[in-house]
């Protein structure tokens, strides 16, 4: 199987997701699990960095199409930075990024997001 | 005219959880000896992975492992994945659209949606005996 870790920071309001391995269904619910967790304790604002995932599927993508959908019902929202040019196509074809927010840089997601 | 045939990879991958990533190993290979840019050497990646988990996931293959072949048409790769699963209904898979995923129950299905953005060509052929899924990138 291949790796999957995370790395879950607060920054302020915003809860950061530094994600590294392949993002499949494994890493899907490692994402959704963090993101729940905070959920669970108040948290809304997620951006998770995919610098380290530069390789995707779409049963993982889909997983987070769940986090946007559970988002949504507490006004919350869900961002990304550091993505790999075929995963920001991917999002693209999938249209999370109608939902959801693809920044340029850390800075610009942090800012975006508060 | 020369008599060669044109290159040609075949792999054979057995159905197990994210051995879809040792075909895109060889499709990078692949890429780089046609020196494909990145851009379509990550497309081609992406759309293989898709292949494969679809017949990894709906084949139901007895034989228990999915193959590849990766032709090398001048300026034209050519990818053939197949398994020797139960087949499927292209025309019973509906076209995802996200406003209707992120409120349903299932919000997989993109597989085939994805395939056809990203190739230039996508192929499906498919019987009670097995599928296979022809795509095709120019250079």
């Amino acid at each position: 199987m291949a790796d999957f870790s995370l790395e879950v920071k607060d920054e302020g309001d915003v809860v950061v997701i530094e994600t590294n391995g392949y993002l499949n269904n494994v890493g899907g619910e490692k994402i959704s699990q963090a993101c729940y967790e905070k959920m669970e304790n108040g948290k809304i604002l997620f951006l998770l960095d995919l610098e380290n995932s530069k390789v995707v599927n779409s049963i993982g993508v889909s997983i987070l199409i769940e986090i946007i959908e559970k988002l949504q019902d507490v006004d919350g929202r869900l961002g990304y930075y550091n993505l790999a040019p075929i995963v920001e196509k991917t999002f693209n074809i999938m249209g999370l990024t109608k939902y959801s927010t693809v920044f340029s840089s850390k800075s610009e997601a942090l800012e975006g997001m508060s | 005219m020369s008599d060669k045939s044109p290159p040609k990879v075949e792999l054979t991958i057995p159905i197990i959880p994210d051995m879809e990533l040792a075909a895109t190993k060889t499709a990078e290979v692949v890429a780089k000896h046609m020196d494909l840019d990145d851009e379509k050497s990550a497309e081609i990646s992406m759309a293989l992975i898709e292949a494969t988990i679809n017949a990894f996931e709906h084949s139901d293959s007895a034989e228990g492992n999915v193959q590849i072949h990766f032709v090398i048409q001048g300026e034209l790769l050519v990818i053939k994945v197949t398994d020797r699963g139960k087949g499927f209904d292209k025309s019973q898979v509906k076209i995802p659209t996200i406003e209707e995923k992120i409120t349903s129950d299932h919000k997989r299905g993109w597989g085939l949606q994805l395939i056809q953005e990203l190739m230039d060509t996508v192929e499906f052929e498919s019987t009670k005996e097995g599928t296979t899924v022809t795509m095709t990138k120019k250079k």
